[in-house]
Order: structure tokens, then sequence, then C-alpha cells
């Protein structure tokens, strides 16, 4: 599959360099041509260095060929407005967007994008630990 | 009327201040609390530090009950995200400013059809004056009939040719020739136009085009 990831940090560069050694065909953007060293040493993809929120540098890094576009900036109305153009614009077929804010990711979902909040998620799981070893304690 | 303003700089500011003056009520949303103290100062009660790109500050702000949302802040996608949430809301109109032209489409397809940009503006203000644009509108006549001056690039199919063998759209008509020395000249079916003349053009508003077309050529100037 051919994925689009805007945003190389923490998260951007862990799946892009995941999804790199499943044999995808992976291309990095990021404002900052520093964020690539997060990037692994055996990374084979592309790297572009644009923001991902202006048409033409979606261009520039192959919008038009993504068969996916992550949008896993640090900022959660980046991702949607990235996520849109992704979609609505240049018709990309799958669009993730990873948004914080968990009120904010429900009404996104309801627009019409695939979202996925490490808030909700990260708070769910750590009560899940506190209460399960909690009983174990007991 | 009450207006939700989201973003309180320059633009929020003297929008909210407009509004106040003509006896509505409105509420800027300002997430930069000195700034929003600020304009307190100046514009009174009428502010809510908050982000205003977050549904909570929205629903604080009473998002439910405004006739109009305005998303005036620098960033584009802030005021989409804002007006995105207030029409989930039910909020019956949302006005967009957009800092980056080519981001004018985006809004159009989330449905959000007013946009403001000050950047296309100052642009359609330039093009104007830009010598590639070839086509400066002069005076608005009677009627929908328009005055405009026109440069004949090198380029010009008519370049060369007579007046009378000049095809123009109906009710169109060359009324003075000026060629490159500054010398005026009322034409008659004989002159000839050359590259470098500036012709002024009487035409229909819904002809421009086609006089553009027919002058200068469909490749030249920037479309508008």
């Amino acid at each position: 599959m051919n994925v689009l990831i805007m945003g190389c940090g923490r998260l951007g560069a862990r799946i892009a360099g995941l999804l790199d050694q499943a044999g995808h065909a992976v291309t990095v953007l990021d404002v900052n041509a520093s964020s690539f060293r997060r990037l692994p040493e055996s990374f084979q993809g592309a790297r572009a260095v644009g923001n991902g929120m202006d048409g033409p540098v979606l261009e520039r890094a192959g919008v038009a060929q993504a068969e996916a576009f992550m949008a896993v900036t640090q900022g959660d109305n980046r991702n949607y407005f990235a996520s849109m153009m992704a979609k609505e614009v240049y018709g990309v077929p799958r669009v993730l967007c990873r948004i914080y804010d968990p009120v904010r990711e429900q009404i996104f979902r309801d627009l019409g994008l695939e979202t996925f909040s490490p808030t909700s998620l990260g708070a769910q799981i750590m009560v899940e630990m506190l209460v399960k070893s909690g009983e174990r304690g007991r | 009327m009450y207006v939700l303003i989201a973003g309180g700089g320059k633009v929020g500011f003297y929008l909210a201040q407009e509004l106040l003056n003509s006896n509505h009520e409105v509420l800027v949303i300002e997430r930069d609390s000195a700034r929003a103290a600020a304009v307190v100062e100046e514009l009174g009660d009428n502010v809510l530090t908050g982000d205003g790109c977050e549904a909570t500050t929205l629903d604080a702000a009473g998002v439910a009950r405004a006739d109009l949302v305005a998303a005036v802040t620098g960033d584009d996608e802030d005021n989409l995200v804002v007006c995105e949430i207030a029409r989930r809301r039910g909020v019956p109109r949302t006005i967009a400013r957009i800092n980056n032209p080519k981001n004018e489409l985006l809004f159009k397809k989330r449905g959000i059809e007013t946009t403001i940009s000050a950047t296309q503006a100052i642009l359609a203000q330039i093009e104007q004056e830009l010598p590639t644009h070839e086509m400066i509108p002069l005076l608005q006549l009677h009627s929908g009939l328009e005055l405009v001056e026109m440069k004949l690039p090198d380029t010009a199919p008519v370049a060369g040719r007579a007046v009378r063998d000049v095809l123009l759209p109906p009710e169109s008509l060359i009324s003075l020739v000026v060629d490159p020395g500054g010398v005026p000249r009322i034409p008659s079916g004989d002159t000839r136009l050359n590259a470098g003349d500036a012709l002024v053009v009487v035409t229909r508003k819904e002809s421009l085009n086609l006089l553009r077309e027919a002058l200068i050529g469909s490749t030249h100037g920037l479309d508008t």
C-alpha cells in the first residue's frame, strides 16, 4: 500500500517504520527536516519537508498516488484540516487521523473521518490497569 | 442577533466593536488571556477566555442559540474547526476568515460557503493593476454596459488587423485607440490595430471574457 504520513513525531516515525518494514511504500512529511532523525535507520521510504495543510506540498509528497493518509502531528485542528484535504480535495481512499481532544474526536468522527484519540484510549487502559491490579492486590 | 466571534485579534476586535455599535449581542472567544483582557478593557464584558475550537468552550458561550458564528483567527485550520463544530451545534450561519486563498476550496467542500480572504482581495486588486492582466475596468455605465481598457500584447490575435475585421462580442465597441506613443485616435473601420496599442472598449459586463479572448487571446492574463 502507498501511504503518506503527515508528522514525523514519535507516533509518525514509529508508524512509518512499521509500515516500511511490512513492505509498504511510505512517504513521511514533516515541517522540520530534523524530525526525520526519529525514523529507524533501516527506513527505506521517502521523506518530504513541508506543511501538510498546503495543497502543493501534499501534491509534492505524492498525495495523488496515496492509497492511505495518516495525520499524526501535534495539532488536532491541523490533523483534521489536512485529513479533510486528503479526503475531500484529493480523494485519498483511507484517511486516518489522530485527535488528542476526545470531544473533538467524536465530532470529527461524526463528520466522516476515521479518528483515533490516544487520550480516550490511554485513559481507559490506565484505569483498567489500576482497577485490575487493585483487585489483584486485595 | 447573537454573534459569536472566534478570535480576538484585530479582525475579531473591530468586528465585535462594529456589531456592538449596531446593538447586536456579541461574544468574542479568545484563547490568549492577556489579549482577552485587552479586549475586555475596550469592549466591556463581551469576552470569553478559552479555545473556540473546543466544543466545551463553544457550548459555554451558548453556541446553540447563536445566529451567526464568525471564525476570524489567523489560522485556517482553527477557523475550519470552529465552523464545523458550530454547524454541528445547529448554528444557521458561519463565516470563516481564510488566510491561504488555496484553502477556499476545502471550506466550500465542507459546506462553509461564506469565506473572506484578505489575501485574495488584495491579490484581486493587484491583478487589476498588473500589466499582464491587460484588461482594466474603467467605469460601469448604465444598463450593464462597461468601459474597459486593454493593452494589446505582441501575441494579440488582432494585432495587424483592421478594426472592421475584428469580431467582437455583441454590443461591444472599440471607442478609442491610444498608440504606444500616447497619441489617441477615434478608430474607423480602416484603423489598423497594433501590438502595444491601448484600447478603450465599451462592452456588456457578461461579455468581458469573450472580449478578452477576442482581443488579447485566451492564453493571456490571469483567470479571475
